[in-house]
């Protein structure tokens, strides 16, 4: 049976990894997302992936947004991914935003990304897509 | 809201009472009349709102105090604006070419972009380097990537810009070291470092040390040139990025202008002399979409600096006194649904930054939310600019925008927002206390967010992004960085710590961890670094085991 209540499927670690310290887009979105009743942890600046799995495990978190603007997606989501995985962590639901190129896209979807967020992304767009998600348990 | 346009004798003329009425009774449109940064603008300005000033009172002329026309008798009459593009991107073999190439088509000065790695001390073969390398600037692991970089250019005849901030006394250092390995003398040298750690704190975060420490190195850097490298700018005190991470152009004004302050209090701490330095301080704003707050910014910024050096300060340089500042197109206005009208928006960003007087100007490429820009794309971000220059007629007069009732009053209503600023920064513990606390970062978060708001509910629109969609987009020939670069550039540097002699490398930076520690200035031992052909990261791990790493506080 699924968890009631308004706390269910509401837990979001959002991370930045790698290098790159642009934090204008994340810190918005964390705003948003909390405005929009998630509850949100954001640990900072130059998360390594290990670093970003050990804090969705120890958070318990529903979803992992991660925030890519260095154009090293590529290298870090893969990753991340086969972390989670050798976790047992599949079932965290991955938002990826930042720079993006539309090329890669279909590739880190079939890499198991929930879903890309370019740039112009309303808020609500974000906080719909999660809310319309039910889960691991849907059905 | 609306301003009385008064008469001589202070009464509200027969036309001015007619045009409020036809006003008031006249539908308006439901999306409100703000700025980009949300400040309210009223219909009509007159008479009544510019700040009332002599008819022939000094303030009025560009190259007189308080410069708000322009730092020069003649600006763009007597030499236009330096045309410096941006760039940097893979080895610095490729970043040569780029340079090349941009200097082919008549740019006027370089600048250049580091990647990721370097710009945080990082070196190439780092691991937390992996998948970073050549991505977002150029790769510069030592002395030798300098000497590839600028391969072919006379650094006697063209001015170089380096954006660097936490390593910038090492790459400082690397330049000036290789400058003098090729035998130019380095009183010739033009150029600036931006050197401005303050606005990592605020916005970029491209930190290492903690910020005392990390003031103190770029007091190092003004200090050292002031001597050795007298036409070289130092540091580049930026607003641009205190503006990208979400700031109102008041706020990019207010902090970008204390930071300023700041670097003067330490100087002069250090026993330096105002006048020995505040010549070659530099500035570097950001020119974003809405023109005539964008030019009252800069207008105001003149007016306060000098206004500050020399009533405060006491300078009596008129070199001191004048605000002399690069300009770039913002990044944060670029988007990546039809791009092509990146061109639009950038042609009337660097409008307004040539409208309000700057010195050199950074034009964006249209493709820069996707990758960093082809060579199509800065060929015509670059035309941009000789358009502006050689077809619009604006750089025929001296500050055209002067004695506009409407940017006369945004010139003075900036000037005392920043003011206030000042003095909430005052309150909220001086400089270093504002930035531990995390006051300016919120107030920068603040209005990102705030503006994020006005966007969402279409308050704001963003043609082509909230309004006015198109469809399927035609994609771009987009620059693409080769997975080789890292691994080109990870070779690079095994060789050179191959050539090099390691027990020379031990020295220098065991020197280098000795100066920091008694506080002297570091520039000597770091020159001798380079030459050794220590690393980036070798000689900023020397550092940090001095000065120590910084986190700092999330909200």
């Amino acid at each position: 049976m699924t968890k009631l209540g308004d706390t269910a499927n509401k837990r979001v670690v959002l991370a930045k990894v790698g290098l790159d310290g642009h934090d204008r887009g994340i810190q918005i979105v964390a705003r948003g997302l909390r405005d929009g009743g998630f509850q949100v942890i954001y640990p900072g600046l130059w998360q390594t992936p290990e670093a970003v799995v050990r804090t969705v495990m120890d958070e318990d978190a529903d979803w992992l947004g991660l925030s890519l603007l260095s154009g090293a997606h590529m290298t870090l989501v893969p990753r991340i991914l086969g972390l989670l995985k050798e976790a047992g962590l599949e079932q965290v639901r991955i938002l990826v935003g930042g720079i993006i190129p539309e090329d890669d896209i279909p590739a880190l979807l079939a890499m198991g990304v929930s879903r890309v967020f370019g740039p112009g992304t309303p808020l609500s767009e974000i906080v719909d897509h999660m809310n319309q998600d039910l889960g691991p348990n849907r059905g | 809201m609306i301003q009385a346009a008064n008469t001589a004798d202070g009464r509200e003329s027969e036309a001015f009472l007619r045009w409020k009425r036809e006003w008031e009774s006249s539908a308006e449109s439901d999306r409100p009349a703000t700025t980009v940064s949300l400040e309210p603008i009223a219909p009509l300005y007159t008479s009544g709102d510019a700040p009332s000033q002599g008819k022939d009172s000094a303030e009025s002329f560009p190259g007189q105090f308080p410069y708000k026309r322009g730092i020069h008798a003649s600006m763009y009459r007597g030499r236009l604006w330096t045309m410096r593009q941006f760039a940097g991107f893979g080895t610095p073999a490729q970043t040569n070419q780029r340079f090349r190439f941009l200097l082919e088509r008549k740019q006027t000065g370089l600048s250049t972009a580091f990647d990721l790695p370097t710009l945080m001390g990082l070196d190439s073969d780092d691991p937390r380097s992996l998948g970073e390398v050549g991505r977002l600037g150029v790769a510069v692991d030592t002395i030798e990537d300098m000497a590839t970089l600028f391969d072919g250019i006379d650094l006697e005849k063209v001015s170089v810009s380096m954006t660097i901030n936490a390593p910038a006394m090492v790459i400082m250092a690397f330049f000036l070291a290789n400058a003098q390995e090729k035998g130019v003398d380095p009183a010739q040298l033009r150029g600036t470092i931006q050197n401005d750690i303050l606005k990592e704190f605020h916005a970029q975060n491209e930190y290492v040390f903690p910020p005392e420490p990390s003031v103190k190195l770029v007091t190092d850097v003004i200090e050292y040139c002031c001597e050795a490298v007298p036409q070289w700018n130092p540091v580049s005190i930026s607003g641009y990025h205190i503006r990208e991470a979400g700031s109102t152009a008041a706020q990019e004004l207010a902090f970008t202008l204390a930071d300023g302050f700041h670097y003067i209090d330490e100087c002069l701490k250090r026993g330096l002399e105002i006048d020995q330095f505040a010549p070659r301080l530099s500035f570097f704003f950001n020119a974003h979409n809405d023109l005539f707050e964008e030019v009252a910014k800069y207008r105001a910024a003149r007016v306060i600096w000098a206004e500050t050096l020399r009533n405060q300060y006491k300078a009596t340089q008129e070199a001191s006194w004048k605000l002399r500042f690069h300009a770039q197109t913002a990044g944060c206005s670029l988007q990546d649904r039809l791009p092509e009208l990146n061109l639009v928006r950038v042609g009337y960003q660097a409008l307004a930054a040539v409208l309000g007087g700057c010195q050199s100007l950074h034009t964006n490429s249209m493709d820069e939310t996707l990758a960093l820009p082809s060579e199509h794309a800065v060929t015509l971000a670059l035309r941009t600019q000789q358009v502006l220059a050689f077809e619009t007629g604006v750089t025929n007069t001296i500050d055209p925008l002067g004695g506009s009732y409407f940017v006369e009053s945004l010139t003075q209503s900036m000037r005392n927002q920043a003011l206030d600023y000042f003095d909430r920064i005052e309150k909220a513990g001086g400089m270093i206390a504002a930035i531990e606390s995390g006051y300016l970062r919120n107030e920068i978060a603040s209005s990102a967010f705030a503006y994020q708001r006005e966007v969402d509910a279409r308050r704001k629109i963003i043609v082509g992004v909230n309004a006015f969609e198109e469809g399927e987009a035609k994609p771009l020939e987009l620059l693409k960085i080769e997975e080789s670069v890292e691994t080109e550039q990870c070779e690079r540097l095994k060789r050179v710590k191959k050539l090099r002699s390691n027990e020379e490398t031990r020295r220098v930076l065991d020197q280098v961890r000795k100066v920091a520690s008694a506080g002297e200035n570091l520039m000597p031992a770091l020159l001798e670094a380079a030459r050794a052909r220590a690393t980036v990261g070798e000689i900023m791990n020397a550092l940090a085991d001095v000065l120590g790493r910084y986190r700092s506080c999330m909200q």
